[in-house]
Parts: C-alpha cells; structure tokens; sequence
C-alpha cells in the first residue's frame, strides 16, 4: 500500500502527513518535558537555602555541547536545503557532520561529564555539627555578605569502602578548592573553569553527616532532576542519531533516486524533531549548569 | 476540516512542493547567520551568569530572557514557523494553552491545605 500525501499536500490540511504528523508528536513533547520543567522550578523555589547546589558542573565541557548541538542543528537545515536543491553530495556531507555533531555530544555527556560525577562525593553536615566544620565552611563570612550558607562539603573520597562499611567512623575527603580557602571572597560564587578536588585532606565525622554519596541521582533533587532532563534529553539525541544514520545510508541514496522530494520532506521532518532537541537544550544549560 | 479528503490531486499546491531550489538557496545564507547569532548568544548567557545582577532571581530571569530568545529563533527560522501552514499554529496554540495548564497545576500545589 502506497503512503498518501509524502509529497504533496492533502487538500483539506493543505500539508503533507508527515509534518501534520510530526508536529503532533513535538506537541506531545512539549507536554512531557513541560511537567519535568515544571518539576524542576516547583523543587528548586521549594529547596532550603543552600540546599540548591551551584557550580557542580563542568561549564566549558557544557559550553562545548551546546555549541556542538547548535552546529548539528545548522548543518541538518543545510543538508535539507542541499537535497531541495537536488545537490544530493552536500547532503551527504551536511548530514555526515550532523551525525558527528550528535554522537560527539553523547560521547562527552556518557564518557566523561557523567562519570565524573559518579566519581565524585558529597556529605551533606547536621545542622547541629555546622559549627565544627565552619572552617571549611566560611558560613559566618557567606552570612555577612547575605549568601547562602553552605550545608555540604564535596571532594574526591579516598576511602571509598566508608561509603558501605559501618566499622569505618570517618569520611577522608579530598577537598573541593572552595572548602580550602572559603572565606576568600573569590570563592563566593562559582568559577568558569573546573578545578579538581585539591590534596588537602577533611576527615568528617559519620556521626556529623546528615546523608554522603557519590553525585548520583539520589544525592539531591538537584542530581535527580539533573540525571532524569540530561538524561531524557540524550535518548532523544540517540533517536536522533539514529533515524539520520538511517537516511545517511543506501536507503536514502536510493529513496533519492526514485523520489528526492520524499527524501528532502524525511529530512525535514527528522529535523524538525532535532531542533527541538536542540530548542529544550537550550533551557537545560542555563537551568542547570549555570544558575 | 471535516469534509473526506478528496483524491484528486490539487494542481496549486503540487506546484507550491515542487523543488524551489532558488528560494531556498537565498535562504542558506540566513540559516548560517542564525547559527552564528545562537553561538554569540550561548557565550553571552554564559558571561551573563557571571555577572553579578544583585538577586539570583534576577541572574535566572536574564538567563531566560536569553534562552527563550535563542529558542524563539530556533522555532521561527530553523523550524520554518516564520511561514507555515494555519493548522500548524493551530496544534501550537492548543499546546500552549495546555502546558500552561501544567504549569498551573504545579503552581497551585503552593496553596495546597496540607501543612508538612
């Protein structure tokens, strides 16, 4: 059976199926990203003060990623005007940088932003210990600049096993630079540049933490909103990735000979899906690796 | 809307998706412009969180101010919203009403009776 409608228009819509269709689906879209966004701001307008964590992640790397994700978004416009044009090689190279453009972008949020995350440690200290550690805290100088206070102290944890074994009473915590130096007012806002856990070692007290582990989802509202939008985001790149490498291949070469309108209409509508990808990272960035 | 569709091809809108390699290729030109101005616009938002604007409330309303305009851009010129067809922004506006709703729903959890 013959698909209706792949290149002209159906008369009462007055488009092709695909973009009635598509659209549809980037309207459903909205919706499921809508409810995490939503999430998102009731958690963070809800979170104690200093309970919403700030300069965790890498910027520059993050930096990097949206400009990749921007670029692919150019060069899948560009190799839907190629095939328009019927300039069918451009449209192999636009979309081969397209393809590279997205596998680059997971490549660096799986290969290297998460794992170091997972790689790094947190204790959140009892309100009623905050005292004890105000040396590496600073929250008498946070206080009279009107900051708010800091709760936690992360680092590079060197012994590992305290995380599941009770007969280990401490946390040795490499310490993250902030807590070497925080009454330095340089320290009070985060820095554009990632600087990894110093050598100076914090030993804290299991009976002082509140809760401590590793920057994984259950760490915080901030990781798990974090990890479910980041995470949520990189399947649709993949689907992405996916349906381009599948247009990329012989079956595009040869649906192009039979028929290059459908092609360029395939094209377009995969596209349309990527910028919207594109369109929801551009909220994700600020969101959370800058504010 | 609600007539069946009729088989018969309509010459007029054949024509309007016959290959426009002319208009489109006026359009290239514009669509690496675009880029350029998301990719300012990403190191601006970024400079942006670093300055100081007294609140933090104020820092994330800028952010957005910046974001929602780059997201505007991707929508009008990269996802052709700038001239699509009416039942297109039909879907949207049903969309927009309902994420709102969303929203909503969200926002009246704050007069939610049940005291933690």
């Amino acid at each position: 059976m013959e698909i209706p409608y792949t290149v002209t228009a159906r008369p009462d819509t007055g488009l092709w199926n695909a973009k009635v269709g598509i659209w549809l689906f980037l309207a459903s879209e909205v919706m499921l990203f809508g409810g995490l966004f939503s999430a998102y701001i009731f958690l963070r307008l809800d979170a104690e003060p200093g309970f919403w964590p700030h300069g965790l992640l890498n910027v520059p790397v993050g930096t990097m990623n949206t400009a990749i994700l921007i670029a692919s978004s150019v060069t899948v416009v560009l190799a839907w005007a190629a095939l328009k044009m019927r300039q069918f090689d451009k449209y192999k190279i636009y979309m081969g940088i397209t393809i590279l453009c997205g596998v680059t972008f997971l490549v660096v949020k799986l290969v290297y932003e998460w794992p170091q995350k997972f790689d790094h440690f947190g204790a959140y200290i009892k309100t009623s210990a905050l005292e004890k550690y105000e040396p590496y805290l600073g929250n008498k100088h946070l206080l009279s600049e009107g900051l708010p206070p800091r709760v936690e102290i992360t680092g590079h944890l060197h012994n590992h096993e305290a995380l599941h074994d009770p007969n280990i009473k401490e946390y040795e915590v490499g310490l993250d630079p902030i807590y070497t130096d925080p009454t330095n007012p340089k320290m009070d806002r985060p820095h554009f540049l990632y600087v990894p856990p110093t050598d100076k070692i914090a030993k804290i007290d299991k009976a002082d933490v509140e809760r401590a582990t590793m920057f994984v989802p259950t760490h915080s509202t901030y990781f798990a909103t974090y990890f479910t939008i980041t995470g949520l985001h990189g399947l649709h790149v993949l689907g992405g990735v996916i349906v381009f490498i599948y247009f990329w291949l012989p079956v595009g070469s040869k649906l192009y000979r039979q028929n290059p309108e459908h092609l360029a209409n395939r094209v377009e509508v995969a596209g349309l899906f990527w910028h919207f990808v594109d369109l929801i990272w551009i909220f994700v960035f600020p969101l959370f690796y800058l504010l | 809307m609600n007539n069946p569709p009729s088989t018969e091809p309509i010459e007029q809108e054949t024509e309007h998706y016959a290959p426009q390699s002319h208009d489109v290729s006026k359009h290239v030109r514009g669509y690496l412009m675009v880029g350029a101005t998301l990719l300012i616009f990403t190191a601006l938002t970024v400079f942006l969180s670093y300055v100081n604007f007294g609140t933090q409330k104020a820092n994330i309303a800028v952010a957005l101010v910046v974001a929602t305009f780059k997201a505007g851009l991707v929508a009008y010129i990269f996802m052709h919203l700038s001239a699509e067809k009416k039942l297109i922004y039909r879907i949207l506006i049903f969309t927009a009403i309902f994420v709102l709703g969303l929203f909503w729903l969200t926002y009246l959890a704050w007069y939610d009776p049940v005291v933690h």
